[in-house]
């Protein structure tokens, strides 16, 4: 199973993630995120543009590895690996 | 009297109650986002703040419980295939002797959700939203789903319809700068307003567009910019390409629109068929961006007065509130409570409101002042608040 981690930001929106070990099943990180969706409903809509890709201000990694296709979220993340959301620093 | 104003503001939302006669704000709510619109639905009393997160992404906010408890709606939203010409702002290597190229298209995605409005008493649930990149949507079941006006996104003005393929006409839509924080350089719907007596007919007005009519419920749009100038241009009257700040509607005389656009202060006693410029620069009255309408009278009507337009700021460092009873033939300045030295404030589009003889209006500066005599006489009810983007009357 995959890991997600992600700044403690997004848990004043869905507290239902916070202290806990997020694990959902490797693959596409579209579908990553669809499962953290299943387990807080909206949690994709903030993550995600109604087009499913991924917002301006917000970046993901997989491991330390920054994912590269924002728009189909095509990047793989490994059954061991772990997926990080947070917040691109883009302003004061 | 209205007992209760809501802001928006770039930290949250903030609701405050008149209480045995003295207006006392409550703790924020929504702290640390960005609120460009909040209101309340004089219909069943729902509040709606339309958050404008920077992080993660425009949505609305719902409390049916007077603001004790909110709820996220999400389903302001671009169907697939909703597209549009893409523009760009002129960079400094910009070429006007280049060829014109082919449109480049994008897809659609709310950045903001700029203004909201609520339908009449005959169609409970109906409500309008106004977008950034210049998107009307609708509901008929008090939010929890929308849907894009296709003929009004699909108006030859800005290339036609997009979802079937390419344009069949020019975009004549301008960008408005309220859509470079997003990125992007696309108009936007920042006006609603319903014709009490007929709520099929309806004004909206976007930047930069100007203002567009529908007398059927949103199935066909005209514009409706006969009268506007757009000063800064070469042509100074075109069909399309104004830059209203806000429109205003009488509610007991509907013909009686208001605009305070870029290029003036302009008046319409015809249902926006004819516009007429009414500012009084001498007096101040030219350039702001809120305008306000009498509930009753539609010769009556209130703006806050900037200095135009590369400073935006109060006019020689005093705040004042201008007023015509008259349909703009002549204007009262009235600064009675209003702060007249070392004054900076701006009065963004949605800052100024009017019920009876209640008028607001809030700065960016923070500052929220009230009138109980139609502008006459000022009291400010708050200080230190975050910028404030939006006033309302509930």
């Amino acid at each position: 199973m995959a890991s997600v981690e992600m700044t403690r930001h997004l848990f004043r929106f869905f507290p239902q993630l916070q202290d806990q070990k997020i694990t959902v099943p490797g693959g596409s990180v579209a579908n990553v995120i669809h499962a953290v969706e299943s387990m807080a409903p909206g949690f994709s809509h903030y993550i995600l543009d109604e087009r499913g890709a991924l917002r301006r201000h917000v970046n993901l990694s997989i491991n330390d590895s920054i994912v590269i296709d924002r728009k189909t979220l095509s990047d793989r993340v490994p059954e061991d690996g772990t997926l990080f959301i947070f917040q691109a620093l883009s302003g004061g | 009297m209205s007992n209760l104003i809501m802001l928006g503001t770039r930290k949250g939302t903030v609701i405050i109650d008149r209480i045995n006669g003295t207006w006392q704000a409550r703790a924020i709510n929504h702290p640390g986002i960005p609120v460009c619109y909040a209101a309340r639905d004089p219909r069943d009393g729902t509040m709606w703040a339309s958050l404008d997160h920077g992080h993660w992404g425009p949505k609305l906010s719902r409390s049916r419980d007077g603001g004790i408890t909110w709820e996220d709606v999400l389903t302001v939203n671009y169907p697939d295939g909703a597209r549009y010409i893409a523009q760009v702002l002129p960079t400094p290597d910009f070429d006007p002797e280049a060829p014109v190229g082919e449109p480049s298209y994008a897809d659609a995605t709310v950045y903001k959700i700029w203004n909201l409005a609520f339908g009449s008493d005959e169609q409970p649930g109906r409500i309008y939203a106004g977008t950034i990149p210049g998107g009307l949507f609708i509901s008929d079941d008090g939010g929890d789903s929308w849907e894009l006006n296709r003929p009004l996104w699909n108006h030859e003005s800005r290339g036609g319809d997009l979802f079937a393929g390419d344009a069949s006409s020019d975009n004549q839509w301008g960008g408005t700068p309220a859509s470079i924080d997003y990125g992007v350089f696309e108009p936007g719907i920042h006006s609603i307003s319903i014709d009490t007596r007929n709520p099929d007919h309806i004004h909206v007005a976007a930047s930069s567009a100007g203002v567009i009519e529908t007398s059927d419920g949103g199935k066909t749009w005209l514009g409706r910019n006969c009268g506007m100038t757009n000063d800064y241009m070469p042509n100074p009257e075109p069909e399309w390409g104004h830059d209203p700040h806000f429109i205003a509607r009488c509610k007991g005389q509907p013909d009686h629109l208001w605009q305070q656009n870029h290029c003036g202060v302009f008046y319409s006693a015809d249902g926006a068929k004819q516009w007429k410029k009414v500012s009084m620069p001498d007096m101040g009255v030219h350039f702001g961006f809120p305008i306000a309408a009498d509930d009753k009278d539609g010769r009556t009507a209130w703006v806050v007065p900037a200095v135009a337009d590369s400073e935006r700021m109060a006019i020689d460092g005093g705040l004042f509130v201008a007023r015509t009873t008259d349909g703009g033939e002549s204007w009262q300045t009235f600064r009675d409570g209003l702060p007249q030295q070392n004054a900076y404030d701006i009065v963004l589009r949605h800052g100024l409101d009017v019920a009876g003889d209640a008028v607001c209006f809030a700065s960016t500066t923070g500052n929220v002042y009230v009138s109980e005599d139609r502008g006459e006489h000022w009291q400010c009810i708050a200080n230190n608040l975050p910028p404030v983007y939006s006033v309302r009357f509930a």
